[in-house]
């Protein structure tokens, strides 16, 4: 039986799992966002990257096939997001029932109450086939595709199309409902929600259009193409190998928890470590060249020197203030008014950089609405904010010893083209140019990886033998 | 130095109490007996002198981390704050003065004394003159000594600072100890008191390289900050000082003997995993809780360099009775904080190899410019020299609000599993190689 080892980051505010199998590769991830309840974060994480694990198998143990029928390939990623779609609408359903609950706990008055409920009922009438449509289209893109961010997102929409008198009393049904929703771990049936999937998928290939250009939001694939006419075919050719993976004992061998709430999770003490060093571990794991790592999360930024074997020699954290770090774009954001995912692509657009301070969020805050006022472009100030936020992270970089080859760029900030154009221009005026940057399409998950790769490791040092362990994987 | 409660009480500490409460309950009746009180601080303090003329020393400092222990400085930080002080004064000085302006109540309740002599020995630190500036305020019946302490910026003492500085004795310092006291200057006392110093001072440096021994039997900054304290403060010189470190010796090298290892406030460490050199003040309104987060991980710290604010008595230097003037001006330019920063990395280095340290950790005082400052270099330079993995942590003296629990534990126990893991894969590395 394969060996499998898990990973899980729980940051101040995403909640990452990792799973690799015996060769330190990722076959499984998951992300989340981190709420009151941290055992539940980390336990959506961890069951995600046990999900996405089960397809990455599925599509590894065909891996033969997959080089002839590409279209196997595209059913068993579209599966994957019908699957998640599933999950999606049970969480929606007992959201639902949270949102009546609170409903009738809170309006004595049966008018009000079958009046709010009544809008309840359209508002999730009209956004659930939307949402539908953007699972099973891959339309949800580069937005934030946490539960908690899509449904309040079209919960807004819905809300805001209503009359304003309405907007307080459904404001507060929702906001009193969402966290015991998002708060409560669901148990899903792999089997049960992948075969639904199955059916789901079939409608929507039965139901496509003819010719693709018919239909402008369905992206044009070829290989969505090839499975025209054919997907009774392909769905039948690998159900076999569905239920295989469906059925697969999952067995992770050991693991290792890290993260800002890392004390919180329910691992025994010996399978917790610090996020600096797992951060570094993962970093150096991907790169083995690296010697400089810069991690940039929601609360921390954490400049990190490792050795050749990607052990921490030295670190410098942020201490008594996290401006600068991903919150800090985060509350922008929402200053903004624009998601946290649209700040990046808008600060590229700056022709100049509004110098900015960086030395308090809330302030800056209050800065950006000041210039905004003295008629300063919204691109230039956010090219400012980028800018004042690396410039922080290069003073702490300074701190810990200086930039050496090569250098890593890892946490969710990692993400932001704008943090990365900044980050690569201040490395390379005060390193050199010979300084190679790396930054991987997981680099939030970096820290959940090099958790896990801590746990292959430690295995016959301090392998975890009690019981509790076994049910904490459970 | 208050000892730690609930622990196991030596004869050293029983000593070290006895000397504390004679000291306060004479500060307390010194209107009564006609002593009179003279206020100076820790680095360079010149208490052979203040004895010999029968004075009685106060310290601000140890009174503010006194304050600091018993959970009394953020009140009295406020107080201080009120009357005008920034957020960004030192805050044993807001302290102190919190202190003063609350009726002067010391550590053991008892009200201490008004100045009769404010003596500022060591100007390396250049809050200790603004903190003077306002002790005269408050008592401006005060009389002021001032003694000029050049700094050793090219590492060494020379023959012209200390001329420069006996000179100062003589015409500054002497004349004003005489017009307070109403005595005459008694060279062949302050000698015999200074040949008291020395063996203390042998002692000390004895109960100090203990630590070398692995395991070793103390923690030399936890526990350390208690040991120094008679040597540091009002006592060196006298016979209880020096019948204080005899027995500590004595009682150190019998727990060594024993292979016993350090005591902490929980009793006795059970394992040394890391041993550490640490630089820096430690934090004191949170004392406990932040070493119990080194003993818990089973860190012991074999060598500090806060322990050598009143005198870095390991290098060599001794106070010399034959010349006491000199000997005075040489002690006072020769503690820590007046060494530049290459000699404190030098003594650094030699701490970490001959202390066969795991790591060296700095904690960093948001309110003391005196130690902190070339401390990142110090880190990167000890870094280099000697290949230990070093942390950096950051709190403040006195100030609750600057001491953050979760910060600090997060990045000590980052620390502690940096080292662990280094000696795992290391000696991995070291079989297959």
């Amino acid at each position: 039986m394969s060996k499998y080892y898990l990973g899980v980051d729980l940051g101040s505010t995403t909640s990452k799992a990792v799973i690799i199998n015996e060769q330190d590769e990722i076959i499984g991830r998951g992300i989340t966002n981190t709420r009151a309840n941290y055992s539940v974060a980390a336990d959506i994480a961890r069951d995600e990257a046990t999900y996405n694990a089960r397809f990455s198998i599925l599509k590894k143990n065909l891996e033969k096939e997959i080089i002839s029928k590409p279209e196997y390939k595209k059913y068993i990623s579209d599966l994957e997001s019908v699957f998640q779609y599933e999950q999606f609408k049970i969480k929606l359903d007992k959201l639902g029932d949270e949102l009546v609950k609170t409903c009738n706990n809170f309006f004595k008055n049966d008018e009000q109450k079958n009046e709010i409920l009544g809008h309840l009922r359209n508002i999730r009438k009209a956004f659930k086939p939307k949402i539908k449509h953007d699972y099973l289209y891959n339309n949800l893109g580069e937005k934030n595709q946490f539960f908690r961010d899509i449904v309040s997102e079209k919960y807004n929409e819905e809300v805001n199309k209503l009359e304003m008198a309405l907007f307080e009393p459904l404001m507060t049904v929702w906001d009193k409902s969402i966290s015991p929703a998002e708060n409560e771990r669901i148990k899903f049936d792999f089997k049960e929600l992948v075969h639904k999937a199955m059916v789901e998928l079939k409608e929507k290939y039965k139901n496509l259009p003819d010719t693709v250009a018919e239909n402008e939001s369905i992206n044009f694939d070829a290989e969505m193409n090839l499975l025209k006419g054919n997907f009774d075919q392909v769905s039948e050719t690998l159900r076999s190998h569905i239920d295989d993976i469906a059925d697969l004992e999952f067995h992770i061998e050991n693991m290792t928890g890290t993260g800002y709430g890392r004390a919180l999770l329910p691992f025994p003490q010996e399978c917790i470590r610090s996020e600096i060093l797992c951060h570094a571990f993962g970093a150096h794991a991907v790169f083995p060249d690296t010697r400089t790592v810069l991690d940039i999360g929601g609360q921390d930024t954490k400049a990190i020197q490792v050795d050749k074997y990607g052990l921490v020699t030295s670190f410098q954290m942020n201490d008594r203030c996290a401006a600068g770090c991903g919150r800090y774009l985060g509350y922008i954001a929402d200053e903004m008014s624009i998601s946290l995912n649209e700040l990046g692509p808008m600060a590229m657009e700056a022709q100049k950089e509004v110098n900015i301070c960086s030395t308090c969020t809330v302030f800056a805050g209050a800065e950006l609405r000041e210039l905004t006022n003295l008629g300063e472009k919204r691109e230039d100030i956010l090219g400012g904010l980028h800018k004042a936020i690396i410039m922080r992270a290069m003073s702490l970089i300074a701190r810990s010893g200086g930039v050496f080859n090569e250098f890593t760029f890892t946490g969710g900030v990692a993400r932001n083209p704008a943090v990365i154009k900044y980050l690569t221009q201040l490395v390379r005026d005060n390193y050199g140019n010979d300084i190679t940057i790396n930054i991987h399409t997981d680099s939030i998950f970096m820290g959940a990886l090099g958790g896990a790769m801590f746990a292959r490791r430690n295995i016959s040092a301090d392998l975890p033998s009690n019981k509790k362990t076994q049910e904490a994987i459970q | 130095m208050a000892n730690p409660k609930d622990a196991v009480k030596e004869k050293s500490m029983i000593i070290q109490k006895e000397m504390l409460a004679k000291q306060f309950n004479d500060l307390s009746k010194a209107k009564e007996t006609g002593k009179k009180v003279c206020y100076t601080f820790v680095p360079g303090n010149l208490i052979e002198l203040i004895l010999s003329f029968d004075m009685l020393p106060v310290y601000p400092e140890i009174n503010a981390l006194q304050s600091g222990m018993r959970k009394k400085s953020g009140g009295y930080i406020k107080d201080a704050e009120k009357m005008g002080h920034s957020e960004d004064v030192c805050t044993y000085v807001k302290c102190d003065i919190g202190m003063m302006l609350n009726g002067n109540i010391g550590p053991t309740g008892e009200k201490l004394p008004e100045p009769d002599l404010l003596l500022l020995s060591y100007t390396g630190c250049f809050t200790f003159l603004k903190w003077f500036e306002n002790l005269n305020r408050l008592y401006p019946n005060a009389e002021i000594a001032m003694l000029h302490t050049p700094y050793q910026e090219d590492g060494k003492i020379t023959k012209e600072q200390i001329d420069y500085m006996v000179k100062q004795l003589k015409e500054e310092v002497l004349p004003k100890f005489e017009k307070v006291s109403g005595k005459k200057f008694d060279s062949a006392r302050l000698s015999k008191l200074l040949s008291n110093s020395v063996q203390s001072e042998d002692y000390w440096v004895k109960v100090l390289q203990l630590a070398k021994i692995k395991p070793s039997p103390i923690d030399a900054y936890f526990a350390g900050v208690y040991y120094m304290g008679p040597i540091n403060t009002a006592f060196r010189g006298s016979d209880e000082c020096l019948e204080y470190y005899k027995e500590l010796y004595h009682e150190i090298k019998d727990r060594a003997e024993k292979k016993l290892l350090p005591v902490t406030p929980e009793g006795e460490m059970q394992k040394e995993r890391f041993r550490l050199v640490v630089e820096g003040p430690p934090n004191w309104t949170n004392f406990r809780e932040f070493w119990k987060i080194f003993y818990d991980m089973g860190a012991v710290i074999v060598a500090s360099t806060y322990t050598k604010v009143g005198g870095v008595y390991d290098l060599g230097y001794r106070q010399n009775p034959e010349e006491p003037l000199e000997s005075l001006a040489t002690y006072c330019m020769g503690c820590y904080t007046n060494l530049n920063l290459p000699q404190r990395v030098d003594l650094i280095e030699k701490y970490v190899k001959e202390y066969q340290a795991d790591g060296f950790l700095i904690n960093s005082i948001k309110s003391c410019n005196s130690f902190s400052a070339g401390q990142l270099m110090i880190m990167r330079e000890i870094e280099q020299r000697t290949g230990v993995p070093v942390g950096f942590i950051e709190s403040d003296l006195v100030d609750p609000r600057y001491f953050s629990y979760a910060n600090i534990k997060n990045r000590l126990e980052s620390y502690f599993q940096m080292l662990e893991q280094r000696k795992i894969i290391l000696s991995q590395e070291s079989v297959t190689v």
